[in-house]
């Protein structure tokens, strides 16, 4: 503990990389008992100031540490054995409360693990505990969750952005070396770029959403939240591949996601779409993200201007289509199966009236009901209809940009973290938030955020596009910007 | 397209949420600008597009209608519905329906 506490050739454990972190447990530097225990005493010691943690499970993580201690010690070689993780509170852990950030399921003890969870323990990956978000992930501050508000690590007056909020900042402040986190309209990538870490959302279908609580099904993604692009193509490693408990899963083989990133980037092409460097997006930001394009440039690939015309219309399609799903979705918390139920309830109409009234809050009543309303009799061509019209046209303006280039980049959110409260009573301004993500998810395109600048000292994403089930590039383009530069090096913490 | 509070307290009754009659202006103009927003979209016309609801065009997959879930069916029925608010005889217990 002593020696693991101390230092791993002269840096701090929590600022080591998921790379160094398995080569100090492969060369004996420490163990994953001691590495373990370093963490759950970070957490211990300063989640008190992020509120970034819902649940941590000291004991089945030090077990699962124990275990990984001895699959290392027999020789067994695996990217994420014996290495500290988070997972979002949206991903079910047999036994474990997995609250989804809500009342309705403060008590809900899931009967079987995620895929993503199974899938990353059977990697050997320590599961330190269960991180906050936006209520089912409904938001893009992290002012929802039914835990209380989580605190950006860089300014603890300031939002960590949403609704993955918990994992970026747990990641950013260090007390975990990687996190998961998903992705609806942009909540894996507005967060990192909020609190200055990389995150991937993957493409539709990459990685199983079996076991992962769902909010809109045709959007939904889990992916990694990390330091670099390197740590997140080893996640997405253990994160990816087909599930045949998954309907929507693609049944695709995986490449390794870490073969190609040392490859440089004079081959490809760069997309840079006009409308996402529009009148919303905050000048300093703006000259941010051009200075991470020339960057690019200097890299030795080629920028080239594209159209999508049809982005404005994200949004607007986004807040049919997720809220309508939602409504559908949120149908099943109705006091009988599992999850809160009211006290008392007079009848069945009674109980699920009260049980769904007591048991969501504000923002989750309000997409219910906007989902609702657009799905019912009269209304449906004007709205969903209309929306998944809306969406398909959103997909073939990508489609013909992908003709000339093979990414699109541009900023991941319109300005920095913003302050508590300053959003939360205009829910449109809120949603404008993701005006230049939203439209990745309609599209079902991989898309992340990667640290690239700072702006008085908060820091700015740069968002990279890629083509269907092609993360391989955009991890690539990453990881080349990340030799380049040393944004995502940055640390809120010393 | 403007919502009233009629329509709201209507989908509300429907969607089994119930807003407090000090609450229903206050809901009623949060999403009659959601609203707004959303009509956005009507400035186009998508007569000649078809809905998309899956972005890969993918088709639903299908499997044969058997258990393949390994194990004891008994017992994984009961951890499932361990967490159930109220429960007997491996049945989900409610209020009464029927008098």
């Amino acid at each position: 503990m002593n020696k693991a506490k101390a230092m791993s050739n002269n840096q701090a454990l929590h600022q080591l990389s998921l790379c160094a972190l398995r080569e100090g447990l492969d060369s004996k530097q420490f163990s994953s008992r001691e590495l373990t225990e370093y963490f759950l005493s970070r957490i211990d010691q300063h989640d008190g100031e992020y509120n970034s943690f819902i649940t941590v499970t000291p004991e089945p993580a030090l077990a699962a540490a124990d275990a990984a201690d001895r699959r290392i010690a027999s020789g067994e070689q695996n990217a994420l054995l014996g290495i500290p993780m988070a997972q979002k509170d949206i991903f079910c852990t047999q036994g474990v409360r997995t609250s989804c950030g809500s009342k309705m399921l403060d008590n809900f003890l899931p009967p079987y693990d995620a895929t993503v969870v199974a899938q990353m323990q059977q990697a050997g990956a320590v599961t330190l505990g269960k991180t906050n978000m936006d209520e089912f992930a409904m938001g893009s501050s992290n002012e929802t969750s039914f835990y209380g508000k989580v605190k950006n690590p860089w300014d603890t007056n300031t939002v960590p952005g949403g609704s993955s909020g918990g994992s970026a900042a747990a990641v950013a402040a260090r007390l975990v070396p990687a996190a998961t986190g998903t992705d609806t309209g942009g909540s894996i990538r507005q967060p990192a770029a909020l609190c200055g870490i990389t995150g991937l959302k993957p493409t539709y279908g990459r990685v199983s959403r079996y076991g992962m609580i769902a909010f809109a099904s045709s959007l939904d993604q889990g992916g990694p939240m990390t330091r670099s692009a390197e740590d997140a193509a080893l996640m997405l490693n253990a994160m990816a591949g087909h599930d045949p408990r998954d309907s929507t899963s693609a049944a695709l083989s995986c490449p390794d996601f870490c073969d190609g990133l040392e490859q440089d980037i004079r081959d490809l092409r760069i997309g840079v779409p006009k409308e996402y460097f529009d009148d919303r997006l905050d000048s300093e930001m703006a000259g941010a993200v051009r200075e991470a394009l020339t960057e690019l440039e200097k890299l030795g690939a080629t920028l080239v201007d594209v159209e999508l015309p049809n982005s404005a219309l994200s949004v607007p399609a986004y807040y049919v289509i997720a809220p309508a799903e939602a409504s559908s979705n949120l149908s099943r918390f109705d006091g009988v199966r599992y999850g809160y139920r009211c006290e008392d309830p007079q009848d069945l109409e009674d109980m699920y009236t009260r049980t769904r009234s007591e048991g969501f809050g504000d923002e989750v009543k309000r997409r219910i009901l906007v989902g609702a309303y657009a799905l019912s009799a009269g209304y449906y061509d004007a709205y969903y209809r209309k929306a998944q019209q809306v969406r398909r046209l959103i997909k073939d303006d990508f489609d013909r940009a992908f003709e000339k280039v093979d990414v699109i980049a541009g900023p991941t959110c319109p300005s920095p973290a913003f302050r508590f409260g300053e959003k939360q009573s205009d829910p449109v301004a809120m949603y404008l938030e993701d005006i230049y993500t939203i439209a990745v998810n309609l599209a079902g395109l991989p898309g992340m955020s990667v640290p690239a600048g700072m702006i008085n000292n908060m820091p700015v994403g740069l968002q990279l596009i890629g083509k269907h089930f092609d993360e391989a590039t955009i991890l690539r383009v990453a990881h080349q910007y990340q030799r380049a530069t040393d944004w995502h090096t940055r640390s809120p913490v010393e | 397209m403007s919502i009233s509070r009629e329509e709201i307290a209507t989908t509300a009754r429907l969607a089994r949420i119930r807003l407090r009659d000090d609450e229903i202006d206050d809901v009623t103009s949060r999403i009659a600008s959601i609203l707004d927003m959303v009509d956005q979209m009507q400035a186009i016309d998508t007569s000649a597009v078809e809905p998309m609801s899956n972005s890969l065009d993918a088709a639903q997959v299908l499997r044969s209608d058997k258990v393949d879930e390994p194990g004891d069916k008994i017992a994984a029925r009961e951890a499932l519905m361990a967490g159930a608010p109220a429960q007997q005889d491996g049945l989900f217990l409610v209020p009464k329906v029927i008098e």
